[in-house]
C-alpha cells in the first residue's frame, strides 16, 4: 500500500474573516495525481493558497498533515523547501528581478534546506538550459525579470520551469492550463508526466477536460461551497464535462 | 520671505574680519563674485521656513564651528576609505580632498581628443580671463543660498570641456572625498561642464567620506550641454554618517541636447540633492534618475526643477528610494512649462519602498504649466514590498530575509538599467546590493 502524502481533514479557512473552505477533507497518497474541479468561486485557490500557506488565509478547525507532519504549523519557504510547491493560478510579476537570478536562488535554497551542495554558475546553466528546451521556453525570457509583461502562457511555462527545477514531492497546479495554447498544453502536460513518480503526489486544479486527457488523474474531486462534494475516478471529469455540475446536482446551492 | 538661520561658523563675515586667503584672490571679478556670494549666505542657512526647505532642516548643521578652509589642506585619503567605488574604471580622473584638487592622485593620461579637464584653482592661476568667461557674473548665484555659500567659500572645483563632436569613451571621473581632522569641516566644490555641439560625454561624481566625523559638502556643479550634445551624468553619494551634503546641479540644455542624470545617493547623515534643469533650446531632452537608500535617521531629500522653457521638449523623471528605520525621504518635483513651450512632454514618477513603519516620505509634485497643448503628469507610491510579491517568492523556497532582499534588489535595479555604460553600472549595482546586505531583515 502506498504510503498517504497529504492528508486534509476537516478543513476550514476563512478570508478576511468570510468563510471559504467548510470542512474540506482530502487524502492523496504518494505516487497519485489527484484533479480537483468545481465552479467559479468555490475555493480551489484558497485550497491552494492554504496549502502553500498564504498569510491571511486563516484555518479555523481542521487539520493538513503532510508526510506525518503537521504542514500548518510549518512557514510559507519551510513548506517549499520540504518539497511543497504551488503553481499559481496567476503567478506574480517581480520587477526588476532576472529570471535566472531568481530561479538559481530559488533551487539552491531548496539544496542547502535539503543540506546539498549549492549549484555554481557554470552547473546551473546547464540545468536550466536543459528544463528550458523541454518546455520551449527560450533564453530571451530567462534574461527579462520574472514574469513581467509575460503573457499569459509565458507566465504559466515559467511556472513549470521553476516545477522541474525545484523537483516538488507534492505539487499543486492551480489551472495550469489555462490561458495555454493548444501545444503548449501539450508541452507542459508532457512536463507533469515527467515529473510524475511513486515518491511524488499531484493535485491537478482545472476546468478542463482537456489537460486530463495529457495527464489522467487517479482521482477526481468535485469541490463546491468550500467542500469536496464527490469525487471519483477519471471517468467523472468526463461526466462533468458533458452534463457540468448542475447537471450533476452539483451547484454550490445543492452541495451546501 | 522669512529671515533664514543665521549659523556660527567661523567663515568670516564681511568686514568683520579678513576674508581667509582662496585662490584667485585679487581677480575682481572674482572678488566680486566671492563678495557678493557673502552678502548673500551672511544671513544664514535656508531655514525650513523657506518654502524649498520645508522638510528638510539644516539646524542640526548651523551647531558646528567649521575649521578654517586653510587649516584643512591636505592630499591624503583616509585609509579607511579603502580603494574608490570607482577605482577600476578606464579613463580620465581628478581626486578632490576637502574639495581641494589633489595633484598628485590627478590622472589626466591620454586624454582624447577635443576633451579638456582642469583644477579650477590653477585655471584661475593660469586662465584667469578664460575662467572669467566661463563663471560670469554674479547672476548665476540668482538668490540660490547653497549656490551663494558655494561662490563665497568655494576654493577649488574644476571644469571639463568638450570640444564640437567630441566623444569621450571612458567616463571622466570626479572623486570628492573628505579627509576631517578634528575640527568639523566643510568645503564648497565648483565643478563646471561645458559640452560643445554634438559632443557626448559621461561624467561620473562621487563623494565619499569617512564615518562619524561632521562634515559639510556643498558643491555646485553648473553644466551646459551645447546643441545636439549628450550628458551622461552619473553621482554616487556615499558620504559618512555624520556627513552634510547640500549639493546644487544647474544643466542648461541647447536644441536636441540630451541630459541624463543617474544618481545614487546612500551616504550622509543629511543629504540634498536639488536639481535645476532648463531646456532652452527646441527638441531637448531630459532624463533624471535617482536612487536613494537610508536607514537609521539618515535624512535625504531631491528636489528638481524642471523649466520647459522652449517647446518640442522632453523631460523624464523617475526617482526611487527604499528607506528603512526612521529614515526620512523628501521628494520635491516642481515641472515649470512656459507659455511659448507648447508640446512639453513632462513625466515625473516618484516610488518609495518603505522597510519599516517609523520610515517617512514626503512626495510634493508641483506642475506649474503655462502652455495649453502639452502633456505634464505626476505620480508617487510608497508603502512596503507587497505581499503578494513576497508570498510568490517565499512559495518558491527563499525565506523572508532573501525575499525581501530580491525585492528591493529589483526595483532599484530597474533604475540602474538605465546607466549606458556598463563598468559603472556594476558599480552602482554593487553598491545597492551591499546596502542591502548591511541591513538586518
Ligand atoms: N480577500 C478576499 N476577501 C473576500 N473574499 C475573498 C477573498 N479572496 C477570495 N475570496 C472569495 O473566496 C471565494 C473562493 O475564491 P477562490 O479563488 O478560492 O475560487 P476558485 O475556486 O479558485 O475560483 P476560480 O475557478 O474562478 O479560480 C470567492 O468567492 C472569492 O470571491
Ligand atoms: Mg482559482
Amino acid at each position: 500500500m502506498s504510503k498517504p502524502m497529504l492528508a486534509i481533514e476537516n478543513l476550514h479557512a476563512t478570508v478576511d474573516g468570510k468563510p471559504i473552505l467548510n470542512g474540506l477533507d482530502l487524502a492523496v497518497n504518494e505516487g497519485e495525481v489527484h484533479a480537483v474541479m468545481g465552479p467559479n468561486g468555490s475555493g480551489k485557490s484558497t485550497l491552494a493558497y492554504v496549502i502553500a500557506g498564504r498569510e491571511g488565509y486563516e484555518v479555523t478547525e481542521g487539520s493538513i498533515t503532510y508526510r506525518g507532519e503537521d504542514l500548518l504549523a510549518m512557514s510559507v519557504e519551510e513548506r517549499a523547501c520540504s518539497g511543497v510547491f504551488l503553481a499559481f493560478q496567476y503567478p506574480v510579476e517581480i520587477p526588476g528581478v532576472g529570471s535566472a537570478t531568481f530561479l538559481k536562488t530559488a533551487v539552491n535554497a531548496a539544496r542547502k534546506h535539503r543540506g546539498e551542495q549549492e549549484y555554481d554558475a557554470m552547473e546551473f546553466l546547464k540545468l536550466v538550459r536543459e528544463k528550458r528546451a523541454a518546455l520551449g521556453i527560450d533564453d530571451g525570457m530567462m534574461r527579462r525579470a520574472l514574469n513581467v509583461g509575460f503573457s499569459g502562457g509565458e507566465k504559466k511555462r515559467n511556472e513549470m520551469l521553476q516545477m522541474a527545477l525545484l523537483e516538488p514531492t507534492l505539487a499543486i497546479l492551480d489551472e495550469t492550463d489555462s490561458g495555454l495554447d493548444i501545444d503548449a498544453l501539450k508541452v507542459v502536460a508532457d512536463g507533469i508526466n515527467a515529473l510524475r513518480g511513486p515518491e511524488r503526489a499531484m493535485v491537478v486544479i482545472t476546468h478542463y477536460q482537456r489537460l486530463l486527457d495529457h495527464v489522467v488523474p487517479d482521482k477526481v474531486h468535485v469541490l463546491a461551497g468550500g467542500r469536496i462534494v464527490r469525487s471519483g475516478g477519471s471517468e467523472l471529469a468526463l461526466e462533468l464535462e458533458s452534463r457540468g455540475y448542475a447537471g450533476l446536482g452539483l451547484e454550490p446551492s445543492a452541495a451546501a | 520671505m522669512p529671515a533664514p538661520r543665521t549659523i556660527p561658523f567661523d567663515y568670516p563675515v564681511p568686514s568683520a574680519s579678513p576674508a581667509p586667503a582662496l585662490p584667485g584672490d585679487g581677480l575682481p571679478w572674482l572678488d566680486a563674485l566671492r563678495g557678493e556670494g557673502r552678502r548673500l549666505s551672511a544671513g544664514g542657512l535656508p531655514g525650513t521656513r523657506t518654502e524649498a526647505w520645508k522638510y528638510t532642516s539644516l539646524a542640526p548643521l548651523t551647531e558646528l564651528e567649521f575649521s578654517h578652509p586653510a587649516a584643512t589642506l591636505t592630499e591624503a585619503i583616509p585609509a579607511e576609505l579603502g580603494p574608490g567605488a570607482f577605482d577600476a574604471l578606464e579613463g580620465p580622473s581628478l581626486v578632490f580632498v576637502n574639495g581641494r584638487l589633489s595633484a598628485r592622485h590627478a590622472q589626466l593620461d591620454g586624454l582624447p581628443a577635443g576633451l579638456r579637464v582642469r583644477g579650477l584653482a590653477q585655471g584661475l592661476a593660469d586662465d584667469p580671463a578664460g575662467i572669467e568667461a566661463l563663471i560670469g557674473g554674479t547672476e548665476a548665484l540668482n538668490g540660490d543660498l547653497m549656490a551663494a555659500f558655494n561662490a563665497a567659500f568655494g576654493a577649488d572645483g574644476c571644469i571639463v570641456e568638450t570640444e564640437p563632436e567630441a566623444a569621450g569613451k571612458e567616463p571622466v571621473l570626479l572623486r570628492f572625498v573628505a579627509a576631517p581632522g578634528s575640527e568639523p569641516l566643510a568645503y564648497h566644490p565648483r565643478v563646471i561642464v561645458r559640452l560643445g555641439a554634438g559632443s557626448s560625454l559621461t561624467l561620473i561624481e562621487c563623494h565619499e567620506g569617512p564615518a562619524g566625523a561632521p562634515t559639510w559638502s556643498n558643491p555646485f556643479v553648473d553644466i551646459r550641454v551645447g546643441e545636439g550634445a549628450t550628458l551622461s551624468h552619473v553621482k554616487l553619494q556615499v558620504e559618512g554618517d555624520g556627513a552634510y551634503h547640500t549639493a546644487l546641479t544647474k544643466a542648461a540644455l541647447a536644441g536636441e541636447a540630451r541630459y541624463e542624470s543617474h544618481l545614487l545617493a546612500l551616504g550622509a547623515r543629511l543629504a540634498r540633492h536639488e536639481i535645476h534643469v532648463r531646456l532652452a533650446g527646441e527638441g531637448a531632452d531630459c532624463q533624471l534618475r535617482g536612487g536613494y537608500m537610508a536607514r537609521g535617521s539618515q535624512h535625504i531629500d531631491n528636489t528638481t526643477v524642471i523649466d520647459h522653457a522652449v517647446p518640442h521638449c522632453e523631460s523624464r523623471e523617475v526617482y526611487k528610494g527604499v528607506l528603512d528605520d526612521t529614515a526620512r525621504g523628501v521628494f520635491q518635483g516642481k515641472i515649470i512649462v512656459r507659455q511659448d513651450a507648447q508640446k512639453t512632454d513632462g513625466h515625473q514618477l516618484n516610488r518609495t519602498l518603505l522597510l519599516s513603519p517609523k520610515a517617512e516620505i514626503d512626495t510634493k509634485p508641483e506642475l506649474e504649466i503655462y502652455a495649453d497643448d502639452v502633456k505634464c503628469s505626476h505620480g508617487a507610491t510608497a508603502g512596503e514590498p507587497e505581499a503578494d510579491q513576497l508570498f510568490y517568492l517565499r512559495s518558491r523556497g527563499l525565506d523572508l530575509r532573501t525575499a525581501r532582499k530580491l525585492i528591493v534588489q529589483g526595483f532599484m535595479g530597474e533604475l540602474l538599467e538605465e546607466v549606458g555604460h556598463e563598468p559603472t553600472r556594476a558599480v552602482l549595482a554593487e553598491r545597492v546590493a551591499a546596502w542591502i546586505d548591511g541591513g538586518r531583515s
